[in-house]
């Protein structure tokens, strides 16, 4: 992406995601981030802020750096220029020990799972907590297999990630992210690779994760009916901007590139949804 | 006109800088060794996989080069009437240079390569991501056990590849060519030296070893994120830490007051 790439305001006189966003607390935040990777520009003046507490998801097409967004959040990715802050603290130049620290309130599933290829699927889901924690081996193995079984994989304690499918590889790697109970859930296309059945399981313990322990969830996604059903921020990536607003606004937008991006079927899928929808819209 | 002087430039600076980050690096590992937890499990595993793996293929040269060196300095000191020498010329050969020399360049290409691709392959799949994502420091976790590894098993092996090494050349000199047993290992007990040899033999072998965690870690850690980065770390490995052993192989040998 290459241009100013700012968070702005949907075309309208009245805008209450601007209004309510303004109020919510920011848990995580980019001010004005610059990132180069050579000479092809991916963020310039990027400025968007994620709530604590609520699901953020970022859509937008191939290569418009979605997952290097969390990247940057998660301190993997340092930007060339800006701030990035997670719970208040800039974590741009921290050290590796500091960044540590910062990591302990993150858990992140990466698009490929990440689960280390030599242990089998419960070392891997069992790692954080034997590094960061003095729990006994029984209470671990407690904690290895409820997670294990709220992404539906109750039977792969012994098996290599190279033994897994790719649904089953990224479930484990969904149970190794949350297994530390983090504040601040970075998820890079949970629903890729999943068939619906497990595309609905991960979605409502997403969810439960959020209403239950009151998680803040950024997540990237393609899975138009997936995101803009979960979805209490939408952060729409364009060229040479980002949109931002709650998923029955961008889909009310008139805007060419928000309509084409979002789609009829998107547009129709969330009337439906809404009004189905007790509240008939989020809180 | 100023073009090819400024790439020139540019490719010096790189190359320094590379240099650099790579002492950087060497450090942060040193560092991971002093600091808690020690990873003994995962130490005690690189030892297996770069050492214990190792050792069919370090006895079979071992073996091998003591049978060539046999024949051939049988050959030539027969010519000057010297053949009850062949225990002191082998073992003096294999102590002080051919030893931890071949050792380190065979273990360079086994488990110095194995090395870099798993780290390689660690950090094109996130892996290494997804530990420091967990908190978990990937030069402590990852890279310092495989380090450690190596410059353990180097010594360890070089000692195994030459005692196969004197083993080869007795079968030739005494069992086919027919020189007195006695003579043979009372000549090389007699020849070696502690310090002059067998310590020199290992100090060589343990700055090889160092040299190829180094090296072999580095190269790993420090590749373009894809096949084809993992796949020219692991060739860079062979090459770089080859040279390198041989250029060490002749400071240290200097050093050493020969």
């Amino acid at each position: 992406m290459s241009g100013t790439a700012k968070l702005r305001p949907l075309p309208g006189e009245f805008n209450p995601l601007v209004i309510r966003a303004e109020a919510e607390v920011a848990h995580v935040e980019l001010c004005d981030v610059d990132l180069a990777f050579g000479r092809r520009v991916v963020f310039e003046g990027l400025t968007c802020r994620f709530p604590r507490g609520r699901i953020s998801v970022i859509m937008g097409g191939s290569g418009l750096g979605k997952s290097t967004i969390l990247r940057m959040i998660g301190g993997l990715q340092p930007p060339d220029r800006g701030r990035v802050l997670v719970s208040g603290q800039d974590t741009v130049g921290l050290g590796e020990s500091a960044m540590a620290q910062v990591r302990r309130k993150l858990g992140m599933l990466f698009q490929n799972g990440a689960l280390l290829d030599s242990m089998t699927v419960f070392e891997n889901v069992a790692l954080p907590l034997r590094e960061h924690t003095r729990l006994c081996a029984d209470e671990i193995a407690h904690q290895v297999h409820d997670r294990l079984q709220a992404v539906g994989l109750p039977d792969v304690d012994d098996l290599l990630p190279g033994e897994l499918s790719g649904g089953m590889l990224r479930r484990a790697a969904f149970a190794r992210a949350i297994v530390m109970a983090p504040e601040i859930l970075l998820c890079d296309e949970p629903f890729s690779g999943l068939d619906p059945p497990n595309v609905s399981r991960i979605e409502v313990l997403l969810q439960h994760l959020n209403r239950a322990l009151g998680l803040t969830l950024i997540v990237t996604s393609h899975h138009m009916a997936t995101s803009l059903r979960m979805a209490e921020q939408l952060l729409l990536l364009q060229d040479r901007s980002v949109v931002s607003g709650a998923p029955a606004e961008l889909a009310a937008s008139r805007e060419s590139a928000i309509a084409e991006f979002i789609g009829e079927d998107g547009a129709e899928f969330l009337a439906r949804h809404l009004e189905s929808s007790p509240q008939g819209s989020k809180p | 006109m100023l073009g090819p002087v400024r790439r020139l430039g540019a490719l010096a600076v790189a190359r320094i800088e590379g240099l650099g980050r790579m002492t950087v690096f060497l450090g942060q590992v040193g560092r991971a060794m002093l600091r808690p937890p020690v990873r003994i499990g995962y130490v005690v595993r690189a030892v297996y996989d770069s050492g214990v793996l190792s050792i069919a293929l370090i006895c079979a040269s071992g073996a091998t080069v003591g049978l060539v060196l046999g024949l051939q300095l049988h050959n030539t000191l027969s010519r000057f009437g010297a053949e009850e020498s062949l225990g002191t010329a082998v073992g003096l050969s294999l102590i002080r240079e051919l030893g931890p020399v071949l050792t380190g360049l065979l273990v360079t290409g086994r488990a110095g390569s194995a090395a870099t691709a798993e780290i390689g392959s660690m950090k094109a799949s996130e892996q290494l991501d997804g530990l420091r994502m967990m908190a978990i420091d990937p030069i402590h976790f990852v890279v310092m056990p495989r380090a450690l590894g190596l410059a353990i098993v180097m010594p360890l092996l070089s000692a195994l590849f030459i005692f196969f090494g004197i083993f080869g050349a007795y079968l030739i000199g005494v069992e086919v060519l027919g020189l007195d047993a006695g003579s043979y290992l009372s000549r090389l007990e007699n020849a070696v030296d502690f310090r002059e040899d067998v310590l020199q033999s290992l100090v060589k072998a343990s700055v090889f070893g160092i040299l190829l965690g180094w090296i072999a870690t580095w190269r790993g850690y420090a590749c373009e994120p894809h096949a084809v980065g993992v796949s020219r770390a692991t060739t860079s490995t062979v090459v770089t830490a080859s040279v390198c052993i041989l250029l060490a192989d002749y400071v240290l040998t200097a050093l050493w007051g020969v």
